[in-house]
């Protein structure tokens, strides 16, 4: 079986129980509304949300409910024993890694498809007025954010106290990438979007992820040695 | 390094009790005047953090790729060290920048990467402590991405307009602080080679003496 094909099938398979389960969208849906609620009262002064806070409301909630996406997806391989049967399959890691990060980042985009009209609707954001840029952070931003959380998961995935310490790894190491997503939508955001400095944010996003996924696809197989 | 330790230890008492007779006597900058005088320190565990974090990262490395427990120790006690050398750096930064700025913390680049650096060898340390067995590996995979952030640290200050000084500071320094600079920073440079010998010969220690409870035990 070649790498790639063993990659479509990890994805395939959990998107696929994420298809008959809907258990991962329905409850990081229902906690990213829940997230966008509080901040609603914290940053909306007056019925008017803050300057810049429609961007930093949107990366936070997709770091939160990401989180939760990742420890869920991988509770699941647990309860089975699956993963162990995953790692000791004849492919090389690496693939399976791929795929395991492919499927992350589908459903984080499937959650981000729902939260992105939210957060525009209830917090009057011009997301879209540069839809090519927007898109283009969502999908730098959320490549690094699954690459590291893929990685970190499943290597916490055996460990006790995982569920404490998914947050505590995966919020350092991935900041840079939430800051590259808030500081370009913000950049989108202004009356006169800078499209200069969305463009910068953009290639700075598109170095972490290379970096992250390098670092990954790198540290996946000796890490997830017994 | 045994027989080097007392050389060394010696070495490292001598820069450190001349360094303040050195800073004393360097001019004093002419805008900032007397604050200025922290970036000896300031600068130095700035530098020797850095290489402590690289440290790190290099040892993780060998113990992912090569299963070395002796790259574990070191790369263990080298991520003790990075916090320590961290903790430093982010106190006696905001004291010079009251003076300089009249702000204890700024949200700049280089402030943000160093604090968010440090936060990742908190990671490191915490996993280590709270992880359970077989945490070694998981804390190794954090120190490389914990060392890839270094650069990013580095050229902050160039990549973004910030209110910290470049790195072009040290480069063009004065030749009559260049001296006790880099004094300063071989002065701490000593010190953490010392104190990473020290650390890792605990480790070590710590795994044998865990080795001979096991074999009573059997």
């Amino acid at each position: 079986m070649t790498f790639l094909s063993t990659a479509t099938l990890v994805a395939r398979k959990d998107l696929l129980v994420e298809a008959r389960s809907r258990e991962v969208i329905y409850t990081s849906l229902l906690f990213a509304i829940s997230c966008m609620l509080v901040f609603a009262f914290g940053l909306v002064k007056e019925g008017r949300v803050i300057a810049d806070a429609a961007g930093a409301i949107l990366w936070i909630t997709i770091a939160f409910a990401g989180t939760l996406a990742l420890s869920r997806i991988f509770d699941r391989e647990r309860q089975n024993e699956t993963l162990r049967a995953l790692l000791l399959a004849p492919t090389p890691r690496a693939a399976i890694y791929v795929g395991k990060f492919a499927g992350v980042l589908g459903l984080l985009l499937l959650v981000e498809g729902i939260v992105v009209p939210l957060v525009v609707l209830m917090f009057d954001a011009q997301l879209f007025r540069h839809t090519g840029w927007m898109l283009g952070l969502l999908l730098a931003g959320s490549a690094g954010y699954a690459a590291v959380g893929t990685l970190f998961a499943a290597m916490l995935a055996r460990s006790r106290s995982r569920g404490a310490l998914l947050p505590v790894l995966l919020y350092p190491i991935t900041v840079p990438v939430i800051i590259g997503g808030v500081r370009g939508t913000a950049a989108l955001l202004q009356p006169e979007a800078d499209l200069v400095l969305a463009r910068a944010w953009l290639m700075m996003l598109i170095a972490f992820d290379a970096v992250f996924i390098t670092l990954s696809l790198w540290t996946f197989e000796p890490a997830m040695t017994e | 390094m045994r027989r080097l330790f007392p050389v060394l230890l010696v070495l490292c008492m001598a820069l450190f009790a001349y360094a303040p007779f050195l800073i004393l006597n360097a001019p004093y900058e002419s805008t900032m005047g007397l604050v200025q005088k922290i970036f000896y320190f300031h600068v130095s565990t700035a530098i020797t953090m850095f290489v402590s974090a690289f440290t790190c990262g290099i040892a993780s490395a060998i113990f992912l790729f090569g299963r070395r427990p002796a790259a574990d120790r070191v790369g263990f006690a080298a991520a003790e060290l990075t916090v320590l050398l961290g903790l430093v750096v982010l106190i006696s930064g905001p004291l010079w920048a009251r003076k300089a700025w009249g702000l204890w913390w700024q949200w700049d680049a280089r402030l943000t990467s160093t604090l968010v650096m440090w936060l990742v060898f908190q990671a490191y340390l915490l996993l280590r402590r709270f992880g359970g067995p077989g945490s070694e590996k998981l804390a190794a995979a954090v120190g490389l991405f914990g060392a890839a952030l270094v650069p990013f640290v580095y050229w902050s200050v160039n990549m973004w307009r910030t209110v910290h000084p470049t790195t072009n500071v040290v480069p063009t320094l004065d030749a009559s602080m260049r001296g006790p600079f880099l004094w300063c920073v071989a002065a701490f440079l000593c010190l953490y080679v010392l104190l990473l010998a020290a650390r890792t010969e605990l480790e070590k220690r710590r795994a044998r003496l865990d080795e001979l409870y096991l074999a009573l035990e059997d």
